[in-house]
């Protein structure tokens, strides 16, 4: 365990030197990035401005949640992108590779890269975490702030689940499923808002199916104290990012089956 | 003119082979349409002042944004990136055409084909199940159409030099990224430019980008009056010219310091 972990960090140290060859261009894109979704956030802040508020919810309290997944999914993007382009390592044989050197398949694949042009967007989804951290109104206390890491550890782990189900497709259809990205991107898009805004059915998919509210809003409103319209207990709201790491651990099951069902293209 | 016709033609053609990411894209539109409805109902059940679009003018325009999404200037010809990176862009400037309408033409295939792909079944989908209406007369929808070319043709003149931002590799993929994000709030995907606050108004309505789906949506949906469509197309007009002239310039700059590398 403590070895594959050191084998980790061997990994991402050759990608990251690897990607400060291209120093002007790292600069440029990690700019970029910082001001992109910088944009986003842009959006909600307008709508606050026209509407005022959100069904009891202020720009203070969303931006929490919006905060929360943004730094969840950065982390988790940046570590995955060998996942996010399985279908090339698949298509051209690279797997084979994997398959027969004497370590985890999923530990090679995630060490393929650590994306630090990502850096930007962890640098915005921090600035406006701290920003909603420091302006709502309640009080901040240690179990507090140990809640919001386990939730956004939680939220990095879903993301980093999805990731992998999603290269776990390629094993049968070779192709990278653009539908994928409705979980994914959807899921942060949606999830930056209260869930109780959503419609039941959406609600449910987001709270059992992929569990990302479970990281996010469920925890957030024991860090707000704000009173949950859909009516979940206090222990839930504090006992729910648990759920994140379960899904992890589903997925990388299911990442086991995939392997077994995997059969080279030959090329 | 007709080898400008053969590229589109061709391209066009190979870009209608990707159906199943047409198909794949539809079901992504849709989910992501019904998030962006979603939240936008739910700011509406809490407005007490009245706003500048009504909720129902609100999910057309998300709907038309959904389908008319692939012919935004979001993006370059990942082809283009590619024979700049390598070298191979040696071989387009041997052709016996003007290069800045060659990458324009190369845009025009890029943006037509997708888009007939995608928008034909949202259209049908969403006006039959999710409440994008139809334009309320024949000349609304007449002038729909005319801001759509105006706004099909401004897009690709802005991707057109994105494209040429390229030569330059390094500041040019700065540039690309910013002005990609720019068109997508400043166009209105992210929400609808009426809901931004009244003071930004000005610059909007000034800036390219709404053009391209903005200006459009809302003559679609009668928030732009029919005898206002004029000032519409004339802004559309005003801004090709001038990216026009700009692209082709910039291309002329850009072949001076381009060093092809061999190999």
């Amino acid at each position: 365990m403590l070895d594959d972990v050191r084998l980790y960090f061997k990994y991402i140290s050759v990608s990251v030197r690897s990607q400060m060859q291209y120093r002007a261009s790292f600069v440029m894109q990690s700019v970029g990035q910082l001001l992109i979704t910088g944009i986003d956030f842009l959006g909600i802040w307008a709508l606050f401005d026209r509407f005022g508020g959100l069904e009891g919810w202020t720009l203070t309290e969303v931006a929490l949640l919006y905060g929360m997944v943004s730094v969840a999914f950065t982390f988790a993007d940046a570590m995955s992108a060998g996942f996010d382009l399985f279908s090339a390592t698949v298509r051209n044989g690279d797997f084979d590779r994997m398959l027969v050197r004497p370590r985890s398949t999923v530990l090679q694949v995630i060490g393929q890269e650590l994306t630090m042009r990502r850096v930007g967007r962890l640098a915005q989804g921090t600035a406006v975490l701290v920003w909603a951290a420091w302006a709502i109104e309640a009080p901040w206390s240690a179990p507090k702030a140990l809640l919001l890491a386990a939730a956004i550890a939680g939220g990095t782990s879903i993301f980093v689940g999805l990731f992998i189900l999603q290269g776990t497709m390629c094993f049968w259809t070779t192709e990278s499923l653009e539908i994928m990205n409705t979980l994914t991107y959807g899921g942060r898009e949606s999830i930056s808002y209260p869930l109780s805004i959503f419609r039941p059915w959406f609600r449910r998919f987001f709270i059992f199916v992929v569990p990302l509210a479970a990281v996010n809003y469920f925890p957030a409103l024991a860090i707000l104290e704000h009173e949950d319209p859909l009516g979940t207990p206090v222990v839930v709201q504090w006992s729910s990012p648990l759920v994140g790491f379960a899904f992890l651990l589903v997925a990388l099951q299911v990442w086991k089956i995939g392997v077994r069902h995997y059969r080279s293209t030959g090329s | 003119m007709k080898a400008y016709r053969a590229i589109v033609s061709a391209r066009f053609r190979m870009m209608l082979q990707y159906r199943a990411a047409a198909a794949a894209g539809l079901g992504t539109q849709l989910f992501w349409g019904f998030i962006r409805i979603m939240i936008f109902t739910a700011f509406y059940r809490v407005a007490k002042a009245p706003q500048p679009m009504t909720l129902e003018q609100v999910v057309s325009y998300v709907w038309l944004g959904q389908a008319m999404f692939a012919m935004l200037p979001w993006s370059v010809e990942p082809d283009l990136r590619v024979m700049i990176r390598s070298g191979n862009v040696a071989y387009e400037l041997l052709r016996p055409v003007d290069l800045y309408w060659l990458w324009f033409s190369r845009s025009v295939a890029r943006r037509s084909a997708p888009t007939l792909l995608r928008a034909v079944p949202m259209f049908i989908i969403a006006g039959l199940f999710f409440g994008l209406r139809a334009p309320q007369s024949v000349g609304v929808a007449a002038a729909w159409l005319a801001a759509m070319a105006g706004a099909f043709v401004l897009s690709c003149a802005i991707s057109t030099i994105l494209s040429i931002s390229l030569l330059w590799t390094v500041s040019g993929e700065g540039v690309m990224v910013l002005m990609s994000g720019a068109a997508w709030l400043l166009s209105g995907m992210i929400i609808p430019l009426p809901l931004f606050p009244d003071w930004a108004q000005g610059i909007l309505a000034f800036l390219p980008f709404r053009g391209v789906a903005d200006a459009p949506y809302r003559v679609y949906m009668g928030n732009i009056p029919l005898n206002e469509v004029w000032v519409v197309l004339a802004h559309q007009l005003a801004w090709i010219a001038a990216f026009v002239v700009v692209g082709r310039a910039l291309v002329g700059r850009g072949l001076r310091r381009l060093a092809v590398q061999g190999g």
